[in-house]
Order: C-alpha cells, then sequence, then structure tokens
C-alpha cells in the first residue's frame, strides 16, 4: 500500500459479459439489467452513470456477489471484491478502529499485524486520532471515512496475494452535504493514487463521475444497457461534463410518457 | 488566490470534522444525577407509607387486615435477627438464577433457530409467542402430576416461563437489525458462523438484553406462584412458601412482609444486574435517549 503502483495494467480485473437481470417472473417481471458487456482493468476507476432505475446499484450487487445474474457472466481476476454503499453502515457497537479490524479478524491476521494495518489504514483517511470513537460519535464524512478503510482492510489477505483489488462503490457520498462529498472525492483520489486497487464506481452526479473516474460508463434506464462510453484521460472536464449531462438528458426524456 | 493553507486538503477536512462531529454531552455531577433519578422513588415510597400509617391510624378495617407499618417492620426484623431470612432467601433466589441461567442456555439457541430458519419460524413462532401469554402457573397443576412435589416441578414452572421471553427477545432482537449489516458482513467475508458471532448476536443484543430481563422476571413470578402452590416439607421454605405460611395462619404481618421481599429481590436483581448491562450496551451504541 505504499508504492504508488502503474495504474491502469494490461488485462482485466472484471468482465461482465451479456449480463442480465430480471426482478420477479411473468408479466410482473422487471428487465433491471439487458445484455451488459463491460470491462474494468485492473488499477482502473471506472465510473457507472444513470438515472434512477438504471439498474446500476444492481449491477454492483451482481460483481460484489451479493446476488446472482439471470443471465451472462461474470467474471473477477479479483480478489474478494470489497463494497463501499451510501450509507457507512459501520457496526454501531463497535470502534472506528474495531470496524477496521473486522474484515482483518475475518481473514485471519494476526493480532500485532491487525494493529500495524489498523493503525495505517486509520493514518491513510485521515482519522488517526479517532480510533477510539464510535460511529455515533463521528461526523457523515468521516463514517464514510471509517468505511472507506474498512473495505480497503477487506481487500487484504494473510499471504498476500497477486491478484489486483477491486473496490465497489454504490453512491458513496450521495448523502452528504456538497462541502463534505467535494472534500471527500478529493480524499477518495488520493487513497486510490497510493493503492493498486480498481474501483467501479455508481454515481447519478455527471461531474462527480467525470472528476473520479479515467472512464465514464452511461446505461439507461429499464432496461439498463451500455449506452455509451466517454474516457475523461484527454479533453477538458468542462466540456465533457457538458455532453455526458446532455445525453443523459436524452436518454431520460424517452421515458416520458407523451 | 486562495491561501496554500486553505488549498491543503487535510486542512479542510479537520475543519469539517470538527464541526461536524457530534457535541459530546457533558456529564452532570454525581447528586445531580442522585437529587433526579434516586429522590422521585423515595420521596413516592415514603408517602404511600405515610398513607398506609393514615389509614392503619383511621381504622378503617380491622388489624387483621391491614396491619400498622411498624408492626410488619417488627415482622421483618425478627425474620432477619432468627436467620431464617437467609434461608427463606436463598432457598429462592438459587432456584430462580438456576433457574433462569438454565432457560438462558436453552432459549438463545432456540431463539436463533426461529429468527433464521423459515420453517422453524412458522412451526413454533406462534406457539412461542402464545406461551407469553400463557400464565406459568397454569403448569403447576400438571407439572405436580408429571414429577411430583419436587424440585422438577418448580424447574418445569419457572422454564416455561422465562424460555418463551428470552427466545423471543432473540428474535425481535434479531428481526430489527438494519439489512444492510448482514450484507456487509458478507462483502467483509464473514461466513454463516461468523456472521452470527460478529454480527447477528452483537447487533440483535440490545432486544436479546430486553428479552433477558423480561425473562429474569417471568421466571422469578413462576417460581414464586410455583412455591405458593406446590407445598411439601420436600421442597424447602421459599418465599412462595412462607408467604403461604402467613396466609395459613391469618398472619397478615407475615404476608405483607413476604409479598415486600419477593418485589425488593424482583427490583433489586433488575436494579443491580439487568440495568447496568442495558446501560452500557445502550450507551456503546449511543441509543442514550432512555437513559437520560
Amino acid at each position: 500500500m505504499t508504492a504508488t503502483l502503474e495504474h491502469v495494467q494490461s488485462g482485466t480485473a472484471v468482465s461482465l459479459s451479456g449480463v442480465s437481470k430480471v426482478f420477479g417472473r411473468g408479466p410482473q417481471a422487471v428487465v433491471a439489467l439487458d445484455g451488459v458487456d463491460l470491462k474494468v482493468a485492473p488499477g482502473e476507476f471506472v465510473c457507472l452513470l444513470g438515472a434512477s432505475g438504471c439498474g446500476k446499484s444492481t449491477l454492483l450487487n451482481l460483481v460484489a456477489g451479493l446476488d446472482a445474474p439471470t443471465g451472462g457472466s461474470i467474471e473477477l481476476n479479483t480478489s474478494r471484491p470489497a463494497v463501499m454503499f451510501q450509507e457507512a453502515a459501520l457496526m454501531p457497537w463497535l470502534t472506528a478502529a474495531r470496524n477496521i479490524d473486522l474484515p482483518l479478524r475475518l481473514a485471519g491476521f494476526g493480532k500485532a499485524d491487525r494493529k500495524a494495518k489498523v493503525a495505517e489504514l486509520l493514518e491513510l483517511v485521515r482519522l488517526g486520532g479517532a480510533g477510539h470513537k464510535r460511529p455515533h460519535e463521528l461526523s457523515g464524512g468521516m463514517r464514510q471515512r471509517v468505511a472507506l478503510a474498512r473495505s480497503l482492510a477487506a481487500t487484504q489477505r494473510v499471504q498476500g496475494t497477486d491478484e489486483p483489488a477491486l473496490l465497489l462503490m454504490d453512491e458513496p457520498f450521495a448523502a452528504l452535504d456538497a462541502i463534505t462529498r467535494d472534500v471527500l472525492q478529493g480524499e477518495l483520489l488520493r487513497v486510490y493514487e497510493r493503492t493498486s486497487t480498481a474501483v467501479l464506481f455508481v454515481t447519478h452526479d455527471v461531474r462527480e463521475a467525470v472528476r473520479l473516474g479515467q472512464r465514464v460508463v452511461l446505461l439507461s434506464s429499464r432496461p439498463g444497457r451500455v449506452v455509451q462510453e466517454w474516457s475523461t484521460q484527454d479533453g477538458a472536464a468542462e466540456a465533457l461534463t457538458e455532453e455526458i449531462t446532455a445525453r443523459l438528458r436524452e436518454v431520460i426524456s424517452t421515458h416520458a410518457k407523451s | 488566490m486562495p491561501s496554500p493553507d486553505v488549498q491543503d486538503l487535510s486542512k479542510v477536512e479537520e475543519g469539517l470534522d470538527a464541526l461536524d462531529s457530534p457535541a459530546t454531552t457533558r456529564t452532570e455531577p454525581g447528586w445531580r444525577r442522585f437529587v433526579r433519578s434516586a429522590l422521585p422513588p423515595l420521596v413516592a415510597l415514603v408517602l404511600l407509607v405515610a398513607v398506609w400509617q393514615a389509614l392503619w391510624a383511621a381504622a378503617f378495617w380491622p388489624e387483621f387486615q391491614l396491619p400498622a407499618p411498624l408492626a410488619v417492620w417488627s415482622r421483618f426484623e425478627e425474620l432477619a435477627e432468627t436467620g431464617r431470612i437467609w434461608e427463606v432467601l436463598w432457598t429462592s433466589i438459587h432456584r430462580a438464577v438456576l433457574g433462569f441461567l438454565t432457560a438462558l442456555v436453552i432459549a438463545t439457541p432456540l431463539g436463533l433457530l426461529v429468527a433464521k430458519v423459515r420453517v422453524v419460524r412458522a412451526a413454533i413462532g406462534p406457539l412461542l409467542s402464545g406461551l407469553q401469554s400463557l400464565p406459568s402457573v397454569a403448569w403447576v397443576p400438571a407439572a405436580i402430576l408429571w414429577f411430583g412435589l419436587n424440585d422438577a416441578t418448580i424447574y418445569f414452572v419457572v422454564l416455561l416461563g422465562s424460555v418463551p421471553s428470552i427466545a423471543n427477545g432473540l428474535v425481535a432482537g434479531i428481526d430489527q437489525i438494519p439489512p444492510i449489516l448482514p450484507r456487509v458482513g458478507k462483502t467483509l467475508g464473514a461466513g454463516r458462523f461468523a456472521a452470527a458471532r460478529h454480527i447477528l448476536l452483537p447487533a440483535a443484543l440490545p432486544g436479546y438484553i430486553a428479552g433477558l430481563k423480561q425473562g429474569w422476571a417471568f421466571s422469578w413470578r413462576s417460581l414464586m406462584a410455583a412455591e405458593l402452590i406446590a407445598q411439601s416439607p420436600d421442597l424447602g421454605l421459599g418465599l412462595g412458601a412462607y408467604l403461604n405460611e402467613g396466609s395459613n395462619f391469618n398472619d397478615m404481618p407475615t404476608v405483607i412482609t413476604a409479598i415486600l421481599l419477593i418485589l425488593l429481590v424482583g427490583i433489586g436483581i433488575d436494579l443491580l444486574v439487568f440495568r447496568p448491562i442495558e446501560r452500557a450496551v445502550l450507551r456503546t451504541r449511543g441509543l442514550t435517549g432512555a437513559l437520560t
């Protein structure tokens, strides 16, 4: 976690081909995802963008293994993906440090090892002095940083691993106020630079997607399909934001009744 | 141009953390807490005794129905001086504690099964809730016929009184866990047993402890009912039997002394054992609403 690794490496961390997900059966069935193809390279930061009901959270749950796809296949060349949700979902009976410690315990790390790693992760999210606090004593932004540290901890393995890490983020900053969100986006980029993890980040905020992602993938709603994707590496962010927003509006307009 | 200090994200973040963190409440001095929490019940108690004394002095009822507070006090003193009080208390309390601990051992896995296994819930869930509304004293006649007049009868009644409460408390506690927590547990790599140990049980703890409190109350009152009804020299002299003895001799001071002792033990265990545990559990979770 110290060396800054070559970010976009060759190969694929995640590969989705023809993934579909149908909820319910018969006439009431809802097609959430329909033939989604998506590849994420190791160390790549991809933002999934879409309006409500485009199945972006569903897609994330499928990749996380919390749900099974109806059709198609998902191939992971990573260690078990770590997930961050819109709510921090910290265990309210554990201190910040013990929350980060939990996945390390579950992975079977030794006590001294865990202590060192927890301290390192707390420092990484700049919460060195708050390890002893309980979730209810922390602000929303601090809780989300603990959750980030916890999901990073969840990617670690006792033996160490050659497999790249994968972090799945489901609108993790959507419930925060604008100032905190802005700061946390910066924090996430900083942490991302210092780790070699790939990130699949779900959002409905175009500006956020363009700022964070190396690639932005737009999903349509009901059913969710990949509409278009952009690289943020070349070109001005402002122009790209406008272009993507226009396309997003177009996609949403097709759902108007008249 | 913003100054370089403000550009430094860590400074901004530190500022936000300081501004947004919930304010920690200051603890109030001990004497004020005493005045606020212990004084009202003490005043209520004094008033109650005063009304009792006044009613006795007015002589509405004959002495054998309403004795003077002092008469009850001297009966209590007599009981304490002869040392009989320890025998009576020990007989009842050790039974209640043993019964409660046994109920705990039975009810905890039972509650887990009912909460997590759909078939088990469908099969015995309603029965378990139903048993809670059945006064366990109703089992005494059956238990005497099955086991005879011995300790087995008493423990049987105590268990039927407290097992449903504890199991139902655990079920309620598990049902009230926010669904996101088990999901997070899964993504952190918790298997079935690790999830139960590290997530389900600690998350269900507040409900579980509420169940334990109720389970204790039920086992105590089931025990009293059983001791009161099941009379035998083999059973020793517990509080229930002592109460019955007072009733048989038309001795109202003994009856009231026994009732007060039963109350005292019930409240005492709740205050000394369960209340501190409950406070600690709620406090760590920031659920201080009921504690102030």
